[in-house]
């Protein structure tokens, strides 16, 4: 009986395939995309949101564009430059991809930035943040945020709000020192003034004599970055050490106050003030649209690094739309030049010069929503360009 | 006059902080270490994977506190337990067939089993960073005199410094500790007299990853705990032992403050230096002693 009910089941759902499916799947053309993003080690939450939230987009917009299926293929490098130069060769010369994106760090996005040139394939980075990245090729386009974009904001926001001495922290590497030098630019030419400056090594163990120095400069507030990761240790340090009472407040880019970890950091975080593109707060329609997909497919909230893997497929998706299903990458690289849309953080728009992202910066503090912390934006800056590179 | 007076003060209490970090930070490396340098130090056996031990003791306490509810105080007997458990087994299933083998293939082998444990973890657990839920009372500083004292870090003193007079005790005072004294300086002697080496040892190496796990766990506060905690800390174990010296746990000990303290005071004073000072204590001591503080030279 049940084998036979079955049987007929499953002769029934190929009938009616077939009978739906308007053209066989072997005459459809297939573009693919590598997905190159750090799923292992430290980086691994960048590289698990970026994936989550390709595969959400693809789930809500189906995986057919422009009469092309659209493949993606999941590689992880493990934050290692090496690997990611080695999986986007193997990408391309093998798997013929038409594009290339992820990108968890800075040094992975410029180990491919020469490949991409070679091979006139796009290069979508959704995490990287340093300024530099997208002069490496002209075939690089990014859809996350530079370091600039939030550090030379939260400067211009902490002179007009009364801190006038700021010590800062900030993690010694490429994104840290971007973030270091826009902020003291900014926050020095709007008559602050820098008391303490203490870089720390990026494979940190122990932030308490970093802590205590800062403590003992006596700023208005602290200026911190950290990667992501390192954001919750840091914040439980700062509260053990008791700099919370004496009235020294956190601010810097978003990174330290990640939507990923700032639930478990406790509420030693909250009246922290960052300046960042994405809080999983932000108010708009689309947003709480895209929050409550992403938290009903995977138990959490999304962060900044789901929002740029977010966008970086829909403009994929957007551009093959405009080129009426061209792949090659000088037609995909035009087409998305320009391009404007609503994206979960808000409008944003890539840079037709720069092929950066363009995007509005907000002020957030962090407080208690329904029992939950988040970063609630109070302000805004409007269509904010990376100027790290406009000054050139 | 009193300005002055009052920066002074000032300068006096915060030094006085850093003095206590450093000391907390140093007894976490003993406990941490000091497991390594009976394995490697007493029976001449080059463990690399003691930091796997230590990872364990920490997702433990982790699994326990913050999945079912364990108090925190609870959980640190069991981090130990369940340490030198995995240490036990692993010991007779593994390490014993190795005692007699080059120390190359000792390396080969224990790095392995680093590789394994990280992946195993990495699967088990997820990659990013674990916290240990602590109970109220051990969050934020005590102010003693104007000095500010972390409550947590003080209870690391607090234990650390007991479980060091204690293994001082035990090894210097009791029957297995001139046992396995005996069977560290001469083996073939000590089976003569009826002292089942073996079996001495297997017990050794079981209390010193127990140990390991117990500062696992204590150091997921401070030092954070994710599945690289074996590779990031390898080193930190191994400059505790070189510089210490392995003939008794008073070297490593020392070695373990002096390290503390050299680290936190120098990322205070010199942060641009900070992480190099650790090394620079290294080189200049093992320049000045090169078997360490307390080495043994004719021994080996």
């Amino acid at each position: 009986m049940f084998v036979r009910s079955h049987f007929l089941l499953a002769a029934g759902i190929v009938a009616a395939a077939s009978a739906l499916a308007p053209q066989p799947l072997a005459a459809q053309e297939v573009v693919k995309i590598g997905l190159i993003v750090p799923m292992t080690g430290g980086q691994a939450s960048t590289g698990k949101q970026i994936d989550n939230a390709v595969k959400l987009y693809m789930q809500q917009h189906g995986d057919t564009v422009a009469g092309k299926k659209i493949e993606v293929i999941l590689k992880d490098d493990a934050t290692l430059p090496d690997n990611t130069k080695r999986l986007a060769q193997e990408l391309i010369v093998n798997d013929k991809v038409s594009i290339i994106a992820g990108m968890g760090v800075t040094p992975s996005a410029l180990a491919v930035a020469p490949l991409a040139t070679q091979a006139k394939v796009p290069e979508i980075v959704m995490a990287a943040g340093t300024s530099i990245i997208t002069e490496r090729s002209p075939y690089i386009v990014r859809t996350s945020f530079t370091l600039a974009q939030s550090s030379t904001i939260i400067a211009d926001w902490a002179v007009k709000n009364g801190i006038k001495k700021v010590a800062t922290l900030t993690s010694d590497y490429a994104p840290g020192n971007d973030a270091l030098n826009f902020f003291k630019e900014h926050f020095i030419a709007g008559g602050g003034e820098i008391v303490e400056e203490v870089k720390t090594p990026l494979a940190n163990p122990d932030f308490a004599p970093f802590l205590q120095r800062m403590k003992d400069a006596k700023p208005d507030a602290m200026f911190v970055f950290v990667p992501a990761g390192q954001g919750g240790n840091f914040m439980k340090q700062y509260a053990e050490r008791g700099l919370d009472k004496a009235g020294i407040k956190v601010i810097g880019p978003g990174d330290v106050t990640d939507d990923d970890l700032l639930k478990d950091m406790g509420d030693a975080v909250l009246g922290t003030v960052t300046a960042h593109i994405y809080s999983a707060a932000h108010p708009s329609a689309a947003n709480k649209e895209f929050v409550a997909a992403y938290k009903k497919a995977y138990g959490q909230r999304p962060g900044f690094m789901a929002v740029g893997g977010y966008d970086g497929i829909n403009l994929v998706y957007e551009a093959l739309k405009k080129t009426g299903g061209k792949a090659d990458g000088d037609s995909l690289i035009a087409a998305m030049k320009g391009m404007k849309w609503e994206s979960p953080r808000g409008p944003i728009s890539i840079d037709p010069e720069t092929r950066d992202i363009v995007q509005d910066v907000y002020i957030r503090k962090v407080e208690k929503v329904d029992g939950e912390l988040y970063n609630v934006e109070f302000a805004k800056f409007d269509a904010v360009k990376d100027s790290g590179k406009t000054k050139k | 006059m009193t300005i002055v007076a009052q920066g002074l003060l000032a300068s006096m209490t915060s030094i006085l902080t850093i003095l206590f970090d450093g000391v907390a930070y140093g007894m976490l490396l003993f406990v941490l270490a000091c497991g390594l340098a009976v394995t490697l130090g007493l029976m001449n056996f080059v463990n690399l994977a003691h930091g796997a031990f230590a990872m364990a003791g920490g997702y433990i306490c982790a699994v326990l506190v913050n999945q079912h509810g364990w108090p925190f105080f609870a959980a640190l007997p069991l981090a130990f337990v369940g340490s030198s458990l995995i240490g036990a087994a692993l010991e007779r299933l593994l390490y014993r067939h190795l005692y007699t083998r080059s120390h190359l293939d000792q390396v080969l082998f224990s790095i392995g089993l680093v590789f394994m444990s990280v992946a195993a973890v990495d699967y088990i657990m997820g990659s990013s960073r674990v916290f240990i839920q602590l109970p109220s009372v051990l969050e934020g500083q005590l102010d003693v005199f104007g000095v500010g004292v972390g409550r947590y870090r003080l209870m690391i003193i607090v234990i650390c410094g007991l479980l060091t007079a204690l293994l001082q005790l035990v090894l210097a005072r009791t029957r297995f500790g001139s046992r396995l004294r005996a069977a560290v300086d001469d083996p073939r002697a000590a089976s003569g007299l009826g002292i089942n080496v073996p079996q001495v040892f297997a017990f050794t190496f079981a209390f010193g990853c127990g140990l390991a796990g117990l500062g696992g766990a204590l150091s997921a506060e401070i030092l954070g705990l994710d599945p690289y905690f074996p590779l990031k800390f390898m080193i930190y174990f191994l400059i505790v032992v070189t510089v210490g010296g392995s003939s008794s746990i008073t070297g490593p000990f020392l070695a373990s403050l002096l390290l503390g303290i050299g680290d936190v005071t120098g990322k205070y004073y010199v942060p641009k230096m900070g992480p190099f000072v650790i090394y620079t204590i290294m080189i200049v001591i093992l320049i000045w002693r090169p078997n360490g503080l307390f080495g043994r030279t004719a021994a080996r």
